[in-house]
């Protein structure tokens, strides 16, 4: 299996639709080249599978390293373990949904499937990447596409949103930069991630460098308090585009924090890690409760975007093995959930030109599937049995209450408290939309075209799969969730 | 033993009915899915009853073993912790299947009749199936996650039933209230989850029972020393999980949903009263019957006061309402309270487990009458179209099928012998009497409160006031009969059902330690509950078989009793009050300003001031050289010392 595929499919398909002048093809060119991509991570799925059952406990499979700038020690080095590949099928499931539901955008279309693209080949790279420049390089290619997409394709303020957005986001990188920089200083100066793993950094140093690291990818994964971009962003993106936000750049963030910070610094993330914890706690529930009083439905997603996303951090802080797992099943989860929550969102507000809950009503009668897709992706959320959201966020539950300490304990049950507000809120946002009487103005709406089916239906079908039958996951990323366990508690 | 596959197939069968009329069944099987449905549930029934009758009859002379005959591993968190799907057999998960199957059978088969020409007819039948094939999973789970699992499916199943008739703006609010208010408890149950399954360090039902129960094991020393608030870690886990169980089985103070559940169709409501959902929380307690009983503070002490006050709580309630589906479902918020408080005051093997048996027994026979009086009540409504009472009377000549099975049920549930509830409600009484003489006191004002006010409803349905013959009815769609051979086929039944139940001699088969337990039946002891039970019946013959002035007089002079009772005692505003003033006021709101003003304020500030700053600085761009070298110069200078100094 050669990783490299993975970087030069999107590239070939964003080159292509560049090429292309007829919208027709670009739509469909992307399509192929987003199915090209989605079998690819099946595939590279199985392979990895079967490089592991035989009893291949290498840290990272598929490895290939070419030295790209010997004498700054920068190389091209890939390689996946089971977080990775776990990540890489998540975006390609969100590429794939992201390219369905834009089949309607008649502006510029080829510019905008070519930064969709690119999008996803950014975070293709970084998540194969185990060299930390190439790495930041891709987290680049990953954010500023979206400065372009809400620009041009976004709604209501959108200028100052991609302002907000890109210059958060960026903040983010110069932070993670200035860490990369002072990890490749501070040891042995290497970029290598599997060679830093190996070389002890001075404690001083890694108190110094954590919090840069932590805090820039934290950005990405909306930590609080820097995670403001989110609502804002995510209103005035265009549907893929909060996508694809929500889905993987979200997810950039809480990979990088796990990968890189935990990893690389495991004393200093031991050390912090009471600070992660309350932080990512106040986002748990701060974020639910802020999500109630919201009264439009992007805002709704997005805001409760942060309090699911606290999970991962929380998974993150706890540092256990088990709250690890959570942590990536999280991001996992919660990428396909909220791609699809925005997804249903963009075709309700295509056809009702309204995301405000208190103007629908009664939409289960008139456009059945969406709202049937509105009802699993609000369950999901709010965790129920059956979809990927609870198994997540049971085995942080799980892997949080390992630590018996009553801070710990008190960081858990909050974070279980927000079960009851997130029913609260998806229930009122179900309640208001899908159900009750309906809108005069609203009896003639069409439900959802072929495209739009498909997008939801490939989602719900991750969604589901890990919701029902999550061992395969787990036993994914178990391993990879070990290697790092173990270098935290010194073996 | 039956194989592991016929038993898996029982919850199985409807899981398929679910899927496939879930997503097919509105194209596809328009008209044909209430016949799979049913089929599949027929299929389902038979197989339970196969299955509990060969686990009942193989056993080994008066034991009745724990066997875990399928037990697949469905996430592991550790060598000995993991979530797994599995089939837990014992004398009360067989007996549940039986009760779950049959019920929900006759629920079906009913449905045909009553949901017919329907919209969502299919859509219906399949909920019905998702909602009986949580249930099922609920009882048979081998792991205490599993069962929290399952537990939530039975929650959204409610919901998605009550709230079938989603056009309707209250049965939406009600499907959000019963979804939250059990959601709220379920936390509860979450954490005490957590809790039991560190302090044992498994998840699994016959490991923990056994690591938590033996005296000599380190887990259940460590746990209950460990303390927390003055009570240990046993005690919590225990007490948190029955917060739990009580929101499902909605005890008093978590009932509020159970009322305002009525808003889902009438057969429905049967499967949430008899069969599923609200008997969740009493079959919770039993199976971690033996952790329950040893932890000390005794959280069973606590579990037969909330009992026993949400019985005699919600038989108060219910002598008030009007609403004839309002008044069934306080009565079972009570019976679930006689359930919940004779595991309360049971005790664990032996002669002391009498409570246990007779919680499960009258689980059992309240399963026939209640599923019985919710269908006779649906053939009512159907005929008089209104759920008041006011609208009803003298319908004895226009639904005699409807009248008898209806009479017998209130027979039964009023205590009256030999129908079935009188043997179950003995038992209670009787191990209440034993063990806590209040508890007792409170159940005997209760069970004939229960008479007065089912036999209330009664009289107000069938006799009071002559009925309109069925030509001066308005409206073209009058209903000469009772409805078809599928609405009263199950009122039949269930009727042979309730009238027989009582004769089983459920000790012998359910006891809280597997070993047959020998009722005894005091004829002594009877006299005071039928007694009373009789002057309930005699009481409500009295005031309600004639129209009279008695019924206005009455409540007039309870005035404040009465005026509070008819409004549930006002704890529904109490709960509105802390929603709406404290939790969206006082949290929700200052959280959403603060995200908006305080939080992104400074991020707002921070891009402004910056934007003020390179206003001013933007004059250093002054595009003279020398200028630049002079900085450049500074610049490097400063990173130099920043180096040597800082970073060494």
């Amino acid at each position: 299996m050669n990783l490299l595929l993975l970087i030069i499919i999107p590239l070939v398909t964003a080159v292509a639709v560049l090429l292309l002048r007829n919208k027709q093809q670009v739509r469909w060119i992307s399509f192929a080249g987003s199915v090209a991509q989605l079998v690819l991570a099946f595939t590279l799925f199985f392979a990895f599978r079967n490089e592991r059952t035989p009893g291949n406990t290498a840290q990272m499979l598929f490895e290939q390293n070419y030295a790209l700038f010997p004498s700054l020690h920068i190389s091209f080095h890939f390689g996946v373990d089971g977080i990775s590949v776990a990540m890489i099928m998540l975006t390609a499931f969100v590429v794939v949904a992201g390219v369905l539901v834009s089949w309607n955008i008649e502006k510029m279309t080829k510019e905008f499937y070519f930064l969709l693209i690119l999008l996803g080949l950014g975070a293709y790279g970084f998540f194969i990447s185990l060299d930390l420049f190439i790495l930041f390089f891709f987290l680049e290619i990953a954010v500023i596409p979206k400065y372009l997409l809400i620009g041009i394709w976004g709604s209501g303020k959108k200028e100052y949103s991609a302002n907000k957005l890109a210059l958060m986001l960026m903040g983010g990188s110069a932070l993670v930069l200035v860490g990369i920089l002072g990890l490749y200083f501070s040891a042995g100066h290497s970029f290598d991630l599997l060679n830093l793993s190996k070389l002890a950094i001075p404690i001083e140093k890694q108190r110094i460098i954590f919090p840069l690291l932590f805090v820039g990818f934290g950005v990405f994964a909306a930590l609080f308090p820097f995670h403001t971009w989110v609502p804002d962003g995510h209103s005035s993106a265009p549907t893929a585009g909060s996508m694809f936000l929500a889905g993987i750049s979200m997810k950039l963030g809480g990979y990088g924090c796990l990968r890189v910070a935990a990893y690389l610094m495991p004393d200093a993330a031991k050390e912090y890690s009471t600070i992660i914890i309350v932080l990512a706690s106040i986002a748990i529930l701060y974020g639910a409760f802020a999500t109630m009083m919201q009264k439009d439905l992007k805002y709704i997603n997005a805001y409760s975007s942060i309090s699911h996303c606290g999970f991962v951090l929380l998974g993150i802080g706890m540092l256990t093995k088990t709250a690890i797992t959570g942590a990536v099943m999280q991001m996992v989860s919660h990428g396909l959930m909220t791609a699809l929550f925005f997804a249903v969102i963009g075709m309700i507000y295509d056809r009702t030109h309204t995301r405000q809950v208190s103007e629908m009503g009664g939409l289960m009668k008139v456009i059945p599937f969406i709202s049937t897709a509105f009802f699993i992706v609000g369950l999901c959320s709010l965790g129920l049995p059956g979809f990927s959201g609870f198994v997540a966020e049971v085995t942080v539950f799980i892997g949080s209450w390992e630590k018996t300490n009553i801070f710990y304990r008190i960081a858990t049950i909050a974070a279980c408290m927000s079960i009851v507000v997130t029913s609260v809120y998806i229930l009122r946002a179900i309640g208001q939309t899908a159900m009750g009487p309906i809108r005069e103005n609203f009896s003639q709406l069409k439900d959802a075209t072929w495209n739009e089916k498909l997008a939801a239906v490939i989602l719900i079908i991750g969604i589901v799969a890990i919701g029902v039958a999550p061992f395969w996951l787990n036993d994914l990323l178990r391993p990879g969730a070990e290697i790092i366990m173990n270098k935290l508690i010194g073996k | 033993m039956p194989d592991a596959t016929i038993i898996a197939l029982i919850p199985l069968l409807p899981l398929a009915g679910f899927v496939l009329l879930g997503l097919f069944g509105r194209k596809y099987f328009k008209n044909s899915s209430g016949i799979i449905g049913t089929v599949l549930i027929l299929i389902s029934t038979i197989l339970a009853l196969y299955t509990a009758y060969t686990y009942f009859t193989t056993a080994n002379v008066g034991f009745y073993p724990r066997l875990v005959p399928v037990n697949y591993t469905w996430l592991r968190f550790s060598e000995n912790l993991s979530i797994d799907m599995g089939i837990l057999q014992d004398s009360i998960s067989m007996m549940m299947i039986v009760v779950v199957t049959f019920i929900s059978l006759m629920v079906h088969i009913y449905s045909l009749g009553y949901m017919k020409g329907e919209e969502r007819f299919s859509t219906f039948f399949s909920f019905l199936s998702l909602f009986t094939f949580s249930m099922l999973g609920l009882v048979i789970s081998s792991n205490l996650f599993q069962i929290y699992i399952f537990w939530e499916l039975v929650g959204v199943s409610s919901f998605l039933l009550i709230g079938y008739h989603y056009k309707k703006p209250s049965a939406v609010a009600a499907c959000k209230k019963a979804f939250i208010v059990t959601r709220f408890a379920d936390l509860g149950f979450l954490i005490g989850i957590l809790i039991l399954s560190f302090s044992s360090g498994t998840l699994d039902f016959n490991t923990l029972i056994a690591t938590l129960t033996s005296p000599e094991s380190g887990q259940l020393k460590t746990a209950a020393a460990s303390t927390f608030l003055g009570a240990s870690a046993l005690t919590w886990g225990a007490a948190l999980v029955f917060i739990g169980g009580a929101g499902k089985s909605a005890m008093f103070p978590l009932h509020i949903w159970l009322p305002d559940a009525m808003e889902g169709p009438t057969p429905v409501s049967a499967l949430i009263h008899a069969a599923t959902m609200v008997v969740a929380g009493v079959f919770l307690v039993a199976r971690l019957f033996p952790v329950f009983s040893i932890t000390t503070p005794g959280v069973l002490e606590i579990v037969g006061w909330v009992g026993a006050i949400s019985a005699i709580l919600a038989a108060i309630m219910a002598c008030t309402q009007t609403d004839i589906k309002r008044v069934l479902a306080y009565s079972t918020m009570s019976q679930i309270g006689f359930m919940m408080f004779a595991l309360g005051v049971s005790k664990y093997g032996g002669e002391g487990g009498l409570g246990y048996t007779a919680s499960m027994f009258h689980l059992f026979t309240h399963a026939m009458f209640k599923a019985l009086l919710f269908l006779a009540a649906g053939a009512v409504i159907h005929y008089v179209h209104s759920n008041e009472m006011k609208d009803m009377g003298g319908l004895r000549k226009y639904l005699p099928i409807t009248h008898i099975t209806f009479l017998i049920a209130c027979l039964a549930i009023a205590g009256v012998p030999p129908f079935a509830g009188f043997f179950s409600k003995e038992e209670i009484l009787l191990a209440a009497s034993q063990n806590n003489t209040i508890i007792y006191w409170i159940a005997l004002i209760t069970s004939g409160l229960t008479a007065f006010y089912m036999f209330r409803l009664y009289f107000s349905i069938f006799w009071n006031k002559p009925a309109p013959s069925p030509l001066e009815r308005a409206g073209s769609e009058v209903h000469h009969h009772e409805g078809g051979f599928a609405i009263t086929l199950p009122l039949v039944l269930l009727g042979i059902g309730t009238a027989a139940a009582g004769f089983i001699p459920f000790g012998k088969f359910v006891s809280s330690d597997g070993r047959a337990l020998e009722s005894h039946l005091h004829l002594q002891f009877s006299i005071a509950p039928v007694a009373l039970g009789l002057l309930g019946i005699f009481t409500a013959m009295w005031l309600y078989k004639k129209q009279n002035e008695r019924p206005e007089k009455l409540a007039a002079s309870l005035n404040g009793l009465y005026t509070s009772a008819y409004n549930k005692f006002y704890i529904d505003e109490i709960y509105l009050f802390i929603a709406k003033k404290i939790v969206f006021n006082l949290i929700g709101r200052p959280a959403a300003w603060f995200d908006k003003n305080i939080v992104d304020g400074l991020v707002n500030l921070t891009g402004n001031s910056t934007t003020a700053i390179s206003e001013k600085i933007k004059k250093v761009q002054s595009g003279k050289v020398q200028q630049y070298a002079i900085y450049f110069l500074a610049g490097v200078i400063g990173l130099a010392i920043l180096f040597i100094y800082i970073w060494k």
